[in-house]
C-alpha cells in the first residue's frame, strides 16, 4: 500500500471547491441577472436605470452618508481606547480588551433590541431621530471591528521609536503625529474597511431602529422580494464595484504611506 | 496548466458531490408519504399549553398538549388509509417569500397564502383542484366542507373574475383596522385612515411594512370623500356599493399610483415606523398610540395588553377600530400545488386529510385560541368558544354575574347562521347612534339588566376584532392581485422608501461641502507640512 500524501496544491481543493460553489458561481449568476431583463434578453437598462433614477441615487448618497459618519465616529472612539490599552502598563489589560470585544459574543439583534430600549429611555420617541439612531446602532455594532485592528497595530508598534523621537526633542504631540500615527495607518485602514463597507448594507439595524429610509442593502432586499432579480442583481453588482474601488484606494493609500516613509 | 485543470475538475466534482448529499436523504418508501406543508409563522397551535389553559365548552374540554401538526400525523397513522404520513412542516414570512421559494424550486404540497397570491398562483396554473370526494358534505370526516361558513364560500367564490372555492380551503380570515390606546386617542381620529397623516399623532402611529397594506391605506385616504359618499348614498344597493368601493380601492392606473406615492411619502414622514412585527410590542409597551393591524393580531395585542395591565395594575386598555371609509377583507387558504402532489393520489389524500383535520371544530378552536385569528369554520363548537371568550356570564350562581350593568346583543348571524348572537358587556364596545334599548324580561338569565342591540359599532375590544359586525363586512373590500401593474406599484413603493436625491435640502449640501473642503484642506496642510516647516527653520537660521 502506498502512503497517502497530499501535496500543497491538493490541500487547496476544499477551499477551491468552496470558492467555486459559494463565491464564483453566485457571482456569475449575479452578473447574468444584472445584464438581462425579465425575459433573459441582454440589456444595459438595469445599469442606466440605477443612475438615472433620483431615488436610487439618493439611496446611494444616504448609504454613503451613514457609512462615512459611522466610520468616523467609530474611529474617534476606537483610536484613543486602543492607544490607551496598547500603551498602558495595566497588568490585566487583556481583560479590558475583552470587555470591549465581549459584546460581539452576543447576537447583534439582541444587542440592538436592548439599545432600542436604552435610546427610548434617553430620547423619548426614537423615531424622531432616525439618522442619529442609525449611526449609534451601527457604531455599537461595528466598534469592535475598529478596535481590534487598531489595538493590534498599536501594540506591535516598537516603543523604542517613540522613545528615540522623544530623546531627539520631540514633545508628546509631535511624537504622536510623526511616529505613532503614521505607523498605525495600516490598522486604521483595515479598521475603516471593516466598518465602512458593512455599514452601507446592514439594513437590519435601520429596520430595528425605525429608520424607514432605505439604504443599499434594503433596496436590494426589496427588489428581490418583489421578484425583480435583475435590478436587485445590478445593485449588488454596483455595490461590489464600489467595494472594489474603496479597497483599491485604501490599499494605494497604505502603499503610498510606506513608500514615503522609506524615502524619508 | 494541466494540473490546474485537474484541481479545478476535482473541485467541481467535490462541489457536485456536496450538492447531492442533501437530496439522497429524502427517499420515500411506498407506504409512507411525506407531506410538505408551508404555513405562515406562528399560524398554527404549537401545543405546550399550561394546565390552567383548558378551554371548557359545556363539558367538552379542549387542550393543546402537542402541536397540531404532530397530532395530525398521529391521528392519520392510526387511521386505515393504507399508508403512513410524515409531515414536513415549514414556515414563510410573507406571500412574496413563499412565491419566491416556489419559483426557486422549493417543492411543497400544501401551502397557505392569502387570497391575492392564490389568485396569482391560479392564474399561473400552479394549483390543483380539490377532489370531488373532499367537497361531499355527506362523507364523514369532511370537516372543512361541513364546517366552513356559507359566508366564506360566498365571499371567495366571487373575487374579481375568480372563483377560489375549487382550489382553496379557507383557513383564517379577517379585516384590517387600527388598534389604539383607548385613553389617549380620540375615537373620531381613529375612525378614519387619515390618522396616518394626521400631524396630531406625529410619530405615534405605526403602519405595516408591506406594499399592499400601505397601498390600501393610501387609497382609502386618497378616495376618502368618494368612499364616504358611497357609504352615505341610499339610492345604491349593497351590491352596487361593494362594487363601487372595490373599483376605487383596486385602482392601479398611473394617476392613482402617483397619488398614492405622495400620500405614502406623507405617511412615511408622519408615522412612528413601518413595521412587520415590532408594532405588536410597541403597542403593548405604550411606545405608540395606534397601530395599523390585521384583526387577528389585533386580538393578540389586546390580550397581551390585558395580561400586562393585570400584572402592573395601571396598564391602558387597547381597542380596535375599523375606519369608516373601508376595510381590507382578507382570506388565507390552503391550496395544493401541482408540482408537489405530482399526480400522487396518496399524497393528495394526505393533503386533503390535513385540511380536514385542522378544520375539525376542536382543532379550529385550538388554533384560534393560540394565534388569535378567526377560523373559517362556523361549527357550533366554534360559536361556543366565541361565547366562552367574550360572552357575559349568564349563570346566576357565578359571582361575576353581578359585575355587568349593561348588556349588548352581539349579532354574528352572517357567519354562524340565523339567530347566532351572544350577550356581551356593553363596556367592551362603542356604539354609534341610538341603539335600541329595552329591559329584557323574557329570558330569565339576563333579567335585571338593560339590554341593547342594533346601532353601529365603530370600535370595540377583542370581540369586535374577532368577528366584525355585518355593517363592517358590508363596507369591506377584497383587494385583488395587482396583475400587470405589480411592477409599477412595487417601483412606487421603492420610490417612497428611498431618499430622493432632489429632496436633499440645500443647507445639508452646503454643510457637507464645507466639511469636505475643511478635510481636504487639512490633508493638504498635512502633506505640505515639511515645506512650511523648512521655511520656518531657514528664517530662524
Amino acid at each position: 500500500m502506498t502512503k497517502i500524501r497530499f501535496n500543497r496544491k491538493q490541500l487547496c481543493i476544499p477551499y477551491a471547491a468552496f470558492l467555486i460553489l459559494f463565491v464564483i458561481a453566485p457571482l456569475l449568476v449575479i452578473i447574468y441577472y444584472a445584464f438581462t431583463d425579465g425575459t433573459g434578453q441582454f440589456t444595459f437598462s438595469n445599469l442606466t436605470g440605477f443612475f438615472s433614477n433620483t431615488n436610487t441615487l439618493g439611496t446611494l448618497v444616504y448609504s454613503f452618508a451613514i457609512a462615512i459618519v459611522t466610520t468616523l465616529v467609530c474611529l474617534v472612539i476606537a483610536y484613543p481606547v486602543s492607544y490607551i490599552l496598547a500603551k498602558s502598563k495595566i497588568k490585566k489589560k487583556y481583560v479590558l480588551l475583552m470587555l470591549f470585544i465581549m459584546p460581539m459574543w452576543i447576537n447583534f439583534t439582541l444587542r440592538i433590541t436592548a439599545l432600542k430600549e436604552i435610546l427610548t429611555a434617553i430620547e423619548g420617541n426614537i423615531s424622531m431621530y432616525p439618522f442619529l439612531n442609525t449611526v449609534i446602532g451601527m457604531t455599537y455594532d461595528f466598534l469592535p471591528f475598529m478596535i481590534l485592528p487598531l489595538y493590534n497595530s498599536l501594540s506591535k508598534l516598537d516603543n523604542s521609536l517613540s522613545e528615540a523621537a522623544a530623546d531627539l526633542g520631540a514633545n508628546g504631540f509631535t511624537v504622536f503625529m510623526r511616529v505613532t500615527l503614521p505607523l498605525s495607518v495600516p490598522g486604521i485602514i483595515s479598521g475603516v474597511t471593516m466598518v465602512l463597507l458593512p455599514s452601507m448594507t446592514n439594513y437590519v439595524v435601520l429596520d430595528m431602529l425605525y429608520n424607514s429610509t432605505y439604504i443599499m442593502g434594503s433596496l436590494i432586499g426589496s427588489y428581490f422580494s418583489a421578484y425583480d432579480w435583475n435590478n436587485g442583481s445590478m445593485i449588488s453588482l454596483i455595490l461590489l464595484v464600489i467595494i472594489f474601488i474603496v479597497t483599491l484606494v485604501t490599499n494605494r493609500f497604505s502603499d503610498d504611506d510606506s513608500a514615503r516613509r522609506t524615502a524619508l | 496548466m494541466s494540473k490546474k485543470i485537474k484541481i479545478a475538475a476535482t473541485a467541481v466534482a467535490a462541489a457536485c458531490l456536496l450538492c447531492m448529499v442533501p437530496f439522497s436523504g429524502c427517499s420515500e418508501t411506498e407506504d409512507t408519504v411525506t407531506l410538505r406543508v408551508a404555513n405562515w409563522e406562528e399560524y398554527i397551535d404549537l401545543g405546550g399549553w399550561d394546565e390552567d389553559e383548558v378551554i371548557d365548552l359545556d363539558g367538552e374540554e379542549i387542550f393543546g398538549e402537542n402541536s397540531v401538526v404532530d397530532d395530525f400525523a398521529e391521528w392519520f397513522n392510526s387511521q386505515d388509509y393504507g399508508f403512513k404520513v410524515k409531515v414536513e412542516y415549514s414556515t414563510f414570512g410573507t406571500n412574496e417569500d413563499l412565491y419566491n421559494q416556489l419559483n426557486l424550486g422549493d417543492v411543497y404540497d400544501l401551502v397557505c397564502p392569502s387570497e391575492y397570491m392564490i389568485m396569482k398562483l391560479m392564474k399561473e396554473g400552479k394549483l390543483l383542484k380539490y377532489s370531488d370526494e373532499f367537497k361531499k358534505e355527506s362523507v364523514e370526516g369532511n370537516y372543512y366542507t361541513q364546517g366552513v361558513s356559507d359566508y366564506i364560500i360566498e365571499s371567495i367564490s366571487d373575487i374579481g373574475d375568480y372563483d377560489l372555492t375549487e382550489y382553496a380551503a379557507c383557513y383564517m380570515w379577517g379585516t384590517t383596522g387600527l388598534v389604539y390606546n383607548h385613553d389617549e386617542v380620540n375615537e373620531d381620529d381613529v375612525s378614519t385612515w387619515s390618522i396616518l397623516t394626521n400631524t396630531d399623532y406625529e410619530k405615534a402611529v405605526t403602519v405595516k411594512d408591506n406594499v399592499r397594506d400601505a397601498y390600501f391605506a393610501a387609497l382609502s385616504i386618497h378616495y376618502a370623500e368618494e368612499l364616504d359618499a358611497i357609504n352615505a348614498d341610499s339610492s345604491m344597493t349593497e351590491d352596487e356599493k361593494t362594487e363601487a368601493r372595490s373599483q376605487l380601492l383596486n385602482a392601479t392606473d398611473d394617476e392613482t399610483i402617483a397619488a398614492a406615492e405622495d400620500i405614502l411619502k406623507d405617511i412615511k414622514e408622519n408615522v412612528y415606523s413601518f413595521e412587520t412585527d415590532s408594532g405588536k410590542s410597541d403597542m403593548v409597551t405604550g411606545k405608540v398610540l395606534a397601530n395599523f393591524q390585521w384583526s387577528g393580531d389585533a386580538v393578540y395585542i389586546m390580550d397581551e395588553a390585558d395580561a400586562a395591565a393585570e400584572e402592573s395594575e395601571d396598564g391602558t386598555e387597547l381597542w380596535f377600530s375599523v375606519p369608516d371609509e373601508s376595510t381590507n377583507l382578507w382570506f388565507d387558504g390552503w391550496v395544493m400545488l401541482k408540482d408537489g402532489i405530482d399526480g400522487n393520489a396518496n399524497r393528495q389524500t394526505a393533503a386533503e386529510a390535513f385540511v380536514n383535520f385542522i378544520s375539525r371544530p376542536d382543532i379550529a378552536v385550538r388554533n384560534m385560541y393560540y394565534i388569535g385569528y378567526t377560523s373559517s369554520i362556523a361549527d357550533e363548537m366554534v360559536f361556543d368558544y366565541f361565547d366562552w371568550c367574550y360572552g357575559v356570564v349568564t349563570d346566576k350562581s357565578d359571582e361575576d354575574y353581578y359585575e355587568f350593568e349593561n348588556i349588548y346583543v352581539y349579532d354574528v348571524s352572517y357567519f354562524f347562521g340565523d339567530d347566532s348572537y351572544i350577550y356581551i358587556d356593553m363596556d367592551t364596545i362603542s356604539v354609534d347612534g341610538a341603539a335600541v334599548t329595552y329591559a329584557y324580561s323574557n329570558d330569565e338569565y339576563v333579567s335585571g339588566y338593560t339590554v341593547y342591540e342594533g346601532g353601529t359599532i365603530s370600535s370595540g375590544r377583542q370581540v369586535f376584532a374577532q368577528y366584525p359586525t355585518t355593517e363592517v363586512i358590508e363596507r369591506s373590500v377584497i383587494m385583488q392581485d395587482f396583475g400587470d401593474d405589480l411592477a409599477a406599484i412595487n417601483q412606487m413603493w421603492i420610490n417612497v422608501r428611498c431618499l430622493d436625491i432632489t429632496d436633499i435640502s440645500v443647507t445639508i449640501v452646503v454643510v457637507v461641502a464645507i466639511v469636505i473642503a475643511a478635510i481636504v484642506a487639512a490633508i493638504c496642510l498635512y502633506r505640505f507640512r515639511y515645506k512650511l516647516f523648512y521655511k520656518k527653520r531657514r528664517k530662524t537660521a
